[in-house]
């Protein structure tokens, strides 16, 4: 593969559309999943093929070993502040989904200095690695994994209740959820490492799930790109694929500043937008 | 006849199982007649175990059965695969030769639903909730993927999707012939399409998995719904009552105690941890904690539960 040559982000827009496109046919076909690429093909795709270090400490994904429901299951990235001040990227990764790529995400000031943490929810199609990799300012390439037990969570039916469901689609939350503390490398700062978390009603629909009225699979439409804001200045910017899980919701740290709003911008791959403003008493 | 949805899916994916059914020894599963209860007069019941699906077992896990009217049957649930369903047919045609009119499923899970194939060539009506089709047409690839890996390719031969083809909308009852049954359909609980089944000449209810008793409950479709089914179930009169998963017959309304203490220690639970900003990562090790292990099958379940409880419940 080419290397990039276009902003890191743009780039990844293009790759993950690229990604879509070859996916879609499948998606449509009344058969077999496709054959998802696997680590080897994962590194190929978007780090062609360069050495990726696996980091004992400073870089954590947890994940329970066995999944109870693969359509839901919990992930948090823990990222040490080594790694958290040179980030690039981060990207996680399913290497046996259909669409491996679960998010990737890239960093703005609002996101602040110091230890990162950022958790969502995510399908599992088979038993797999979950993966994140972060790409560091100087180019390099470093990666956590956790093996989990759990498989269907693709194609198994998003609602629970559809009638609830239909009836809250679209509302998006923003809110703080700790006021947060302060690290060593923020002792001269005016800034404090807090913790927010986004919600979206969204079925997220994998394109793996059957429509009963027709008796054909539901065409994929998932929140593509999420961008958070504290004021206006970026938190972070995420693509993401099928993976996450039905109404997604992602918790992340930040930096905050006193009196802060945080501002949430969603897109689905139909185009369709969502917003939400946290209050900023919290 | 199976609804054609699914027929070419199904189809597609068990056509090697169908190949399978030749072998001689899937007919000691065929032959194996379930055994019965006669939980009040013309209302027998058989008793499905409290463990996982597994070939062992060939999804024999919930309660089924059969209510004799004056001129036909009336079957409720068929157990999880279509060799238990022949062993359901077998036992009843142990025990009356008359014309099984109707097939209903309490809802959509395999348990329950797998066994329905070998009373289509009875020609019976099947009838449920009026989302059950949709819920199970939504699931049944999945529920055929699964269950053909956890019961196995012999035990799971010839079992399919057979969808309702008399959908329930409101309360409606059914003549047996000198006998009475009423159907109710329920709002989200256990899942979204729960039917109960009132026998009036017994006053008999047939739960479904809106009552489970020793085997944990298992959520999926709104603890808010559950919760707030129960307190209207506890009002209605009954003799007894057929849990979906428990014994074949059990004493109405206090067999119910135990679930709504579960599963409002649950919501109680996670409620508070939301209320804190816990995560789901956290409430999964704790919500709940004081009730699960008074259930067989918690290690499978419970977390599951939770899961479910939270992702609902973080919306309120």
């Amino acid at each position: 593969m080419k290397r990039y040559s276009r902003s890191p982000v743009a780039a990844l827009g293009a790759a993950l559309v690229a990604l879509a496109l070859s996916m879609a046919p499948v998606f449509a076909q009344d058969d077999e999943a496709a054959q998802p690429p696997g680590w080897d093909g994962i590194k190929k795709e978007y780090y062609d093929g360069r050495e990726i270090e696996e980091v004992k400490t400073g870089l954590v994904v947890e994940a329970p070993d066995k999944a109870d429901d693969a359509a839901v299951v919990p992930v948090t990235v823990y990222i040490n502040s080594d790694l958290a001040d040179n980030i690039k990227t981060l990207r996680v990764f399913i290497d046996n989904n259909p669409m491996p790529l679960v998010g990737a995400f890239t960093f703005g000031r609002a996101a602040g200095i110091g230890p990162k943490t950022i958790s969502t929810r995510v399908r599992f199609d088979s038993f797999s690695y979950i993966r994140a990799v972060i790409e560091t300012m100087d180019g390099k390439l470093h990666m956590a994994s956790h093996f989990v037990q759990a498989a269907g969570g693709c194609s198994s039916s998003a609602l629970k209740d559809v009638a609830t469901a239909a009836a809250g689609a679209g509302q998006m939350l923003v809110k703080k959820v700790s006021k947060g503390q302060r690290f060593a490398s923020q002792q001269h700062q005016s800034m404090v490492t807090a913790e927010a978390q986004v919600m979206l009603r969204h079925p997220n629909f994998s394109g793996m799930q059957m429509d009963p009225a027709t008796g054909k699979y539901i065409p994929a439409k998932y929140v593509q790109e999420l961008d958070v804001t504290r004021l206006g200045e970026l938190v972070f910017h995420m693509e993401a694929g099928i993976s996450l899980s039905t109404n997604p919701n992602i918790r992340f740290t930040y930096g905050s500043v006193e009196n802060e709003t945080l501002e949430a911008k969603a897109s689905d791959s139909d185009g369709a937008t969502f917003s939400a403003t946290s209050a900023n008493n919290s | 006849m199976p609804n054609a949805l699914t027929r070419k899916q199904f189809l597609k994916r068990t056509a090697a199982l169908a190949a399978t059914s030749w072998l001689p020894r899937m007919s000691r599963a065929e032959a194996r007649k379930l055994r019965m209860i006669e939980v009040a007069p013309g209302l027998f019941v058989h008793q499905g175990v409290h463990e996982l699906v597994s070939p062992a077992n060939a999804g024999d896990i919930s309660n089924l059965s059969l209510i004799i009217g004056r001129d036909a049957l009336a079957v409720v649930d068929t157990g999880g695969s279509a060799a238990i369903g022949r062993g359901f047919l077998a036992a009843i045609r142990a025990i009356s030769d008359k014309p099984i009119r109707y097939v209903i499923n309490t809802h959509m899970h395999p348990d329950h639903v797998f066994g329905n194939a070998p009373f289509v060539a009875e020609k019976a009506t099947f009838v449920a909730h009026h989302k059950m089709a949709r819920g199970l047409a939504a699931r049944a690839d999945t529920y055929l993927r699964n269950n053909l890996r956890l019961i196995g390719e012999e035990a799971f031969a010839g079992s399919e999707i057979v969808l309702p083809t008399d959908p329930v909308k409101e309360p409606r009852d059914i003549d047996l012939g000198e006998r009475v049954i009423t159907l109710v359909p329920r709002p989200t609980a256990h899942t979204d399409n729960d039917l109960t089944i009132l026998d009036k000449s017994t006053g008999t209810l047939i739960a479904g998995d809106l009552l489970f008793s020793g085997h944990i409950p298992t959520l999926d479709g709104s603890i808010v719904g559950w919760l707030a089914l129960i307190e209207v179930l506890r009002k209605e009169e009954a003799a007894r009552v057929v849990p979906g998963h428990g014994p074949a017959s059990m004493s109405w309304p206090d067999s119910l105690d135990p679930m709504e203490r579960y599963l409002r220690s649950i919501a109680d639970d996670v409620r508070t941890m939301i209320k804190e900003n816990k995560t789901l990562t956290e409430a999964t090790k704790t919500a709940g904690a004081s009730e699960k292990d008074k259930w067989l099958l918690a290690d499978e379940f419970h977390v599951r539960n939770v899961t479910a409880a939270f992702a609902e419940l973080e919306w309120e």
